[in-house]
């Protein structure tokens, strides 16, 4: 079992690495998915898998049932998902927004905060190249109350 | 029952959590949240307060969280290090709290800024007090989720840009640190550090051991932004709104600092062979393409970015030489850097509102326009520079002295060239900020009301007097820095506080 978990997690993590190589913004959230579950694969794993049993002590025993399962790793794993699962929703709530004003999901050409003629020996050019004066409220939807 | 120890560990970890769930309750109602953070400010800066005045004398205070003995359950630990990390951090939420009040871009959004910058706090101060490794990780997302909502705050484009650089960057650091808990947990069945400490000596597999050192360094060294793992910093910082750029230039990558100090002392101790060679590469090269960056840039806060950077890499150097002398200097530049750099970050800010821009090009004619934001300036550049009488000077002084005494000629040498580049910086800011003529194009700048220039130099004035006031009486914090170094060095008090007797036997 833990050799297939092992591979598994090979597995995911080439895939991971491979689209979080890519300039696709949406491939590289998606990227960062699979990492994330390489990531609670490697805890299941390296926990050990030792058996089925739900891990309670029976009545009257002084320890756990040899064929119990690790409890520790799957509470690990299961705060993971959770933050997980929060943060691929921001990402994915970020690339909507850019989508919205920007028109583009490729890295490459996402050049705002780091513009391409920075950094520059002359500090007039410098100026010029910088971003206009911040917008407000340009990219996002309006939020209530705000 | 929770006895007196456990509320001193808990309440740094209970205070800014309940203010930013109260905050976020109190959404729409700004008046509310505004004293809510002031409150638990204020309230947080005591609390530090008395920590620290609890683990000055060197006892390490450990808590376990639900009476569940340690290992097994969650422990939070306070030693000196994490006791004035903590301080330090109560500090900036009160400061940025107070100047995010005249800043436009935060009051804009006053509804998400105040839970938000209560949430970093959280994540921030329960990060140095976390016992487990595992917990460390949840700090980490919780400091990090909050800081992605902070750095869109004022929904510029730019902002999304760097938002999703520094989110992408950074959540790939995490989840690699992660992994690395899961198989550590795997070679030494432990989650706690202390326990960790004990058991990793005694593991067969000791190049799996290595393997996975090496990956918590990766980790934790894109968090500090060292020297290969830094690009997500100089993409974002510089895009945020100033209370933003200021409390994360000051906490942040402290935070992986810290945690790169509290792993690579408690757990791997130089006895991996490689630790030691590895972080004086690391080091250098940090704090040579963080100054050499700086000097290529032109606005104001893009070349305090990239000093951010390079002022990590002499955190670094005390690490990589690893003496308790050195160790000693890290803490202390960790604690005058965070102080210094978050103060020019707000002066940055209230730069642009009376000079209207950040640019160099455009600034000009400062000091004959606001001479006392000249003075301010001077005080944490001079100090970043490591002239004396101010902080940086006895920073720098510490950790090239432990470079020179351990022999470690040529990383002293850095740092030493790293200072004299970083005052070209400072002098360049100033010449062009402060003592050109103003440019034809310089953009128009409304004047501050009165209150304004109160809220804004306030915090930053108390900055200030905080860095003279360790420039001119070092020598209170400068034996606190070596009685830390000295305990982080030698382990045994933390391991005997978090595991009790038995944690002596290794």
């Amino acid at each position: 079992m833990e050799i297939l978990l092992a591979l598994l997690f090979g597995v995911l993590l080439a895939a991971a690495v491979y689209l979080l190589l890519a300039r696709s913004v949406l491939r590289i959230i998606i990227g960062l998915l699979l990492l994330s579950n390489a990531a609670n694969i490697a805890i299941i794993g390296a926990g050990r898998v030792l058996g089925t049993a739900p891990p309670l002590v029976a009545p009257g025993a002084e320890a756990l049932a040899a064929s119990a399962s690790n409890p520790l790793p799957q509470a690990l794993v299961l705060t993971a998902i959770v933050i997980s699962f929060g943060l691929t929703a921001f990402f994915l709530v970020l690339a909507y927004a850019i989508w919205r004003s920007e028109a583009t999901l490729d890295g490459e050409a996402l050049r705002l905060a780091e513009p391409p003629l920075l950094p520059s020996t002359d500090p007039a050019l410098a100026a010029q190249a910088e971003p206009a004066a911040q917008g407000r409220g340009s990219a996002l939807p309006e939020r209530e109350g705000a | 029952m929770p006895n007196r120890t456990d509320w001193l560990v808990a309440l740094p970890v209970l205070i800014p959590a309940l203010a930013a769930a109260f905050g976020a309750a109190l959404h729409g109602r700004p008046r509310a949240q505004r004293l809510l953070t002031l409150f638990s400010a204020a309230l947080l800066l005591a609390a530090a307060l008395l920590l620290l005045a609890a683990v000055a004398d060197g006892t390490v205070l450990a808590s376990q969280m639900g009476d569940w003995p340690a290992p097994f359950g969650i422990t939070l630990v306070a030693d000196r290090l994490a006791a004035a990390m903590v301080l330090i951090t109560a500090i900036m939420y009160a400061a940025t709290a107070v100047y995010a009040f005249a800043d436009r871009g935060a009051m804009a959004e006053e509804a998400l800024w105040h839970p938000l910058l209560a949430a970093l706090v959280f994540g921030v101060a329960s990060a140095f007090l976390a016992g487990d490794l595992f917990n460390l990780y949840v700090w980490f997302e919780v400091m990090l989720i909050s800081s992605f909502g902070l750095l869109v705050l004022g929904g510029g484009r730019e902002q999304l840009d760097a938002a999703l650089t520094y989110g992408l960057l950074n959540l790939v650091a995490t989840t690699v640190f992660l992994i690395a808990v899961g198989m550590l947990y795997g070679l030494t069945g432990t989650l706690n550090l202390a326990d960790m400490a004990l058991r990793v000596p005694g593991v067969p597999n000791q190049g799996a051991v290595a393997a996975v050192a090496f990956l918590l360094m990766a980790a934790f060294a894109a968090k500090a932004a060292v020297f290969p793992l830094f690009f997500w910093l100089p993409a974002s910082y510089h895009t945020a709104i100033a209370p933003v750029a200021a409390i994360f230039a000051a906490l942040l990558t402290k935070v992986g600092v810290y945690a790169l100090i509290r792993l690579f002392t408690l757990v791997f101790p130089a006895s991996q062979g490689w630790v030691g060679p590895l972080m004086w590469f690391i080091a250098a090269g940090t704090m040579l393409v963080g100054v050499l960056g700086a000097a290529a840039h032109w606005e104001v806060r893009r070349i305090l970015s990239f000093h951010i950077i390079s002022q990590i890499g002499y955190m670094i150097v005390g690490l990589a030489i690893a003496t308790p002398l050195a160790i000693a200097g890290s803490v202390f530049y960790i604690l005058h850097h965070i102080i210094v750099k978050a103060n020019l970050f707000l002066i940055a800010g209230a730069m642009q509102r009376i000079g209207g821009s950040f640019s160099l090009a455009r600034l000009g004619g400062l000091w004959r326009r606001d001479p006392w934001l000249g003075l301010l300036f001077a005080v944490p550049a001079l100090s970043l520079a490591g002239l004396p009488p101010l902080s940086g000077f006895w920073a720098k002084l510490l950790v090239v002295q432990s470079g020179f005494a351990a022999s470690y000629w040529w990383l002293a040498g850095i740092a030493l060239a790293t200072g004299l580049l970083t005052l070209y910086s400072m002098l360049k800011i100033w010449l062009e900020a402060f003592w050109k003529e103003p440019p034809e194009d310089a953009p128009e700048a409304a004047p501050l009301s009165r209150r304004e220039r109160l809220l804004l130099f306030g915090p930053v004035v108390s900055l200030g007097l905080i860095t003279l006031a360790i420039g001119l009486w070092a020598e209170p914090l400068a034996a606190f820095a070596l009685a830390a170094g000295e305990q982080l060095s030698t382990r045994q008090e933390y391991i005997r506080a978090v595991l009790g007797g038995g944690g002596t036997t290794p």
